[in-house]
This record gives C-alpha cells, sequence and structure tokens, in this order.
C-alpha cells in the first residue's frame, strides 16, 4: 500500500487537484480526463484554497482497525469555496458539528502502520473559527 | 431478442453458516434450480457466476472454474464466467445469463451468486467491503461504507425532514417479513425502540439500520420461451433486465440523495417492458442500510423525489400494502450475502409469482428487482411477469 499512498502525496498534503480548461470543471481528487468533455479535455492541475462548507457529514462510531485510538471521528462532504467536493475528516468534536458549518483544510496525521510503520498524512478540515487557535496550539490530531 | 424465462430456482439458507464451506452453499443452491426446473444438468449450457470477492474472503480466485467443477458442469466443459459488481455481483450474472439466451446464442443457462464471509474475522470482512467505494480517496479519510451511506441519511433528512423513526419502520417491516421466511438470516420482528436504542454505527445510522453481511449462495435456471414450457407450467418471464454506472466516489455526483444509476436503469427498464411504475406488484430491492430503501422508493419511480418516507409511514410497501417490498426480510433480515443478493432477490419474485412463497405471499403478476454495487455506481434493475 506504501507506494500507493506515496504517488499521491502531492494530492493529499494540500488540496491539489485539476481543472478542464475546456468547461472549466474542477476536480478533487485530480483527474486527468474530464467526464464532460472527454476527448476534448484539457486538464491542468490546480490547487484550491481549502476553505468550504460543510454538506453533510457523519460521526463514525464503528471504525476501521486504523482509526481505533480516534473514535469517534467525523467524516464529512464539504463544498469548497473554489472548487469541487471533497470527503474528508474535521477535526471537532462529535458534538460540534454541523450542516452548513463554516471548515478550513488543516495538515493533519490520518494514521500509522503499527507502532514502527509508516505514518500516512493528509489534509483534514477544521472549524473556521477555531482555525487560528488551533495553529498557535498546534493540535496533533 | 428471444422472450427469456426463469423455469428453476434455488437458495441455500443465508446466516453466519460456519459449519458449512463455500462449495457446499453453492452446490446446494445449484442442485435445489435444477430440480425446480426438472433438469439433469446436462442441458445446461453456460453458467455466469456473481462472487465480489472470493480472492479475500477465500483466498481463492477462478471462481467460475471452481462452482463448475463442484456442480458437475466441467465434465461436460461449458463456458463459466465470473463477474464482479461488488454487490451488484449477482445482479450483473443474471444479467449476463439474460443477454445469453435472449441474443439467441444459448436455449438454457445458470446464473448463480455466492459469498462465503465468515471465513475471515469481521474487521476483515468489513475491510473487504469497503472496497466497494473508492479506497484511495473514501476509504482512506476512514470513509467506511456506512459513514458514506450515513452521509446520504443526513443530506435526506436536511433536504426533506425524513427522519431516523422513517428508517427504523423499513427495519420493523423488513424483519417482520424475514421472520416469515425460513431462509431468512434473522427470522424474528423487531420493534422501532429496539433500532432507535441500537448504537450507533455512522449517524445517524444505527446498528439496526444496516444489513448483515452473511454467507449464502442462489441460483436461477434461464430458458428460451421456445424451450421453457416443456420444463414449467409457470415461466416467470424477465420483461428487462438493465444496469447502469455513476461516479463511484459520492463526491463527484451531483447529488447523493438520488443514486443516478438506479434511475437511469429503471428507467430503461420500464421503457424495454412497456410497464410502469404502477404496474409493479412486488418488489425486492437493495436495503444494504434503510435509508437505501427510501431513495430506492424515489429513483425507482413509485413516489417523486423527497417523499420516499411517506410509503413506509403509511404501510404502502408492507406486505399486505399496495406495493409490498422486500418480502423475503430484505437484505436486512434475510442477509446481505454480498454476490449471492442479486439472484437471491430474482428467486424471491420468482416464488411469489407463481404463489409459492408461503406465509409471506402477496397476489403479484409482476415484479421488480433492484441490486446495487457499493454506495450506487452499479444498480442492476430487472423486470419480472408471469407467463
Amino acid at each position: 500500500m506504501i507506494p500507493r499512498f506515496w504517488r499521491k502525496i502531492k494530492y493529499r498534503y494540500d488540496i491539489v487537484g485539476s481543472i478542464c480548461e475546456s468547461c472549466g470543471s474542477k476536480f478533487y481528487p485530480p483527474r486527468n480526463f474530464c467526464p464532460v468533455c472527454r476527448r476534448k479535455s484539457r486538464i491542468k492541475e490546480q490547487r484550491f484554497n481549502g476553505r468550504g462548507k460543510i454538506l453533510s457529514y457523519t460521526v463514525v462510531h464503528d471504525t476501521p482497525d486504523e482509526f481505533k485510538l480516534n473514535k469517534p471521528y467525523v467524516v464529512a462532504l464539504i463544498e469548497l469555496d473554489d472548487g469541487p467536493i471533497i470527503t474528508s475528516q474535521v477535526v471537532c468534536g462529535p458534538n460540534e458539528v454541523e450542516v452548513g458549518m463554516r471548515v478550513v483544510k488543516a495538515f493533519r496525521k490520518y494514521f500509522e502502520d503499527g507502532d514502527d510503520g509508516v505514518i500516512y498524512y493528509g489534509t483534514k478540515f477544521i472549524p473556521e473559527d477555531k482555525s487560528m487557535e488551533s495553529v498557535s496550539s498546534n493540535s496533533s490530531n | 431478442m428471444e422472450r427469456v424465462a426463469i423455469i428453476g430456482v434455488g437458495q441455500s439458507e443465508f446466516g453466519e453458516l460456519w459449519e458449512k464451506g463455500f462449495r457446499e452453499i453453492v452446490l446446494k443452491a445449484g442442485i435445489e434450480a435444477l430440480e425446480d426446473a426438472g433438469l439433469e444438468g446436462k442441458e445446461i449450457e453456460a453458467m455466469y457466476v456473481g462472487n465480489m470477492s472470493g480472492g479475500r474472503y477465500l483466498a481463492q480466485e477462478h471462481i467460475a472454474a471452481l462452482i463448475a467443477d463442484y456442480s458437475g458442469l466441467s465434465q461436460m466443459g461449458i463456458p463459466s464466467t465470473r463477474v464482479e459488481g461488488a454487490d451488484a455481483s449477482g445482479g450483473l450474472a443474471l444479467r449476463q445469463a439474460f443477454l445469453s439466451v435472449a441474443s439467441g446464442l444459448h436455449d438454457i443457462v445458470i446464473a448463480a451468486g455466492a459469498e462465503k464471509v465468515s471465513d475471515v474475522g469481521s474487521e476483515m470482512t468489513t475491510d473487504i467491503i469497503a472496497s466497494s467505494a473508492d479506497r484511495e480517496w473514501e476509504g482512506f479519510v476512514g470513509a467506511t461504507i456506512p459513514a458514506l451511506y450515513a452521509l446520504m441519511a443526513r443530506m435526506h433528512f436536511t433536504k426533506y425532514g425524513t427522519t431516523p423513526e422513517d428508517l427504523a419502520l423499513v427495519s420493523v417491516k423488513n424483519h417482520r417479513n424475514g421472520a416469515l421466511n425460513p431462509k431468512a438470516q434473522f427470522r424474528r420482528e423487531i420493534t422501532i425502540e429496539d433500532v432507535l436504542r441500537s448504537p450507533f454505527v455512522a449517524e445517524p445510522l444505527r446498528l439496526l439500520d444496516c444489513a448483515p453481511l452473511s454467507d449464502g449462495a442462489a441460483a436461477v435456471i434461464l430458458a428460451n420461451e421456445k424451450v421453457a414450457k416443456e420444463y414449467t407450467d409457470a415461466p416467470v418471464y424477465i420483461k428487462a433486465c438493465t444496469q447502469a454506472s455513476d461516479y463511484l466516489a459520492l463526491q463527484n455526483r451531483e447529488d447523493i440523495t438520488t443514486m443516478r444509476a438506479v434511475k437511469i436503469a429503471a428507467e430503461m427498464a420500464y421503457k424495454q417492458s412497456n410497464l410502469t411504475p404502477d404496474s409493479i406488484d412486488v418488489v425486492e430491492l437493495h436495503d444494504s442500510f434503510t435509508i437505501a430503501e427510501l431513495i430506492a422508493y424515489e429513483d425507482l419511480g413509485f413516489v417523486e423525489k423527497g417523499r420516499g418516507a411517506e410509503l413506509i409511514r403509511e404501510g404502502i410497501t408492507s406486505l399486505d400494502g399496495s406495493l409490498p417490498t422486500n418480502p423475503s426480510g430484505g437484505l436486512k433480515a434475510c442477509g446481505h450475502a454480498i454476490g449471492a443478493t442479486g439472484i437471491r432477490q430474482a428467486v424471491e419474485i420468482t416464488y411469489q409469482l407463481r404463489g409459492k412463497a408461503g406465509k409471506r405471499q402477496v397476489d403479484a403478476e409482476t415484479g421488480l428487482s433492484l441490486n446495487i454495487g457499493g454506495t450506487g455506481a452499479t444498480a442492476v434493475v430487472t423486470i419480472y411477469e408471469i407467463g
């Protein structure tokens, strides 16, 4: 699984997706072929600014092994202000999250392969009103 | 196109079949289907098998050859093909079998579906089913299959006012039906309170909103109508068997309160069969999660978008309602043997249309089944009519 993860680091560590210059469709994760324009696709890589709002969310209680220590955790569909919809974790308490809540991207750890395995990092989201305090407290979540 | 009829059906029991191996449950379903059709076996010209993940559940690939072997069909050298579409694998096998007869290539074929999940632990079982969504971009962030359906449920709640109680009613209905099905995994009734007190899996979905993952197998024998009458007085005709696809990940879909693949497949099926949603008498659909049943009511055209909950509140989809849905108990109570489910649905509709469904019998001449892969990236709709 490591090579598979490694190949996508650029897109996971920040919100780097793509845009089709023919039709303006934006994609995350990036696509190299536009499903609207197909052969007329003109795809270019694009970094999205990472602010948006929650369209739907769930608090996950029955978790895969690698997320046991985080449980329960919040997964949301987030509509980015300047881009597509993204599935991500939201770093907040299960009672804090709500539909419509504004969130901002943050670089965070997702999980690790056991005690001495690889650590998988990626982008999560934090509530916009907490983004300043979070930067200063350097949350480990 | 040739007309295609179901002339024989068989099904193993569904559940945690610890004492039975993959080969045994497949054989049970296959033999039952042959006996039901009155076939010896040598009349069968081809076999199609739906199986999602023999490779990971059993560390056994080449499932089609294995099944042909153990059911005695390799002796005749007939072609046997496995098809995979996550938990729509059975539906795909049914459709491939249907196409092979409809095209005129074959006269009699068998479509089977089988999954044996209990030989690996529950963690592994869950991980394997998670591969029916987008592993790299959904699985990575901890969006399990229940979590993805939970996102759909929350969106449906927000947009249309559907409630946890509405979801609970689906589970209660399907358990009530399953209690009447001798082959169901859960043959007991439950209450709304039982559902609402069960632990959360992924909010707002609770344990009793989720279908189990089960062991089980099912088989149907399809024949060209020209030969069907030699074997049965009650052929069940397949009027249409259609399939459609959607984006694999929820995040790429325009509206997650609808399954576009279901809508497309359903529209094609109604058109090909010259039937409308109003003319369907009985339905077996893919309630892997309770929310999926409500969304399916809408996408199959039984009620307009957003109003699925009305059908369950008003009892319209109960056994004694005007559109009985999941008389078998559905995936929730009959069990969800992944690759077997699409075939198992065809078996149930056949029992119902023949009038042989025992205590759960409804009054029906036409039926519809809906089999879904993952979170809706594959959908198969089949419409049936008694001859």
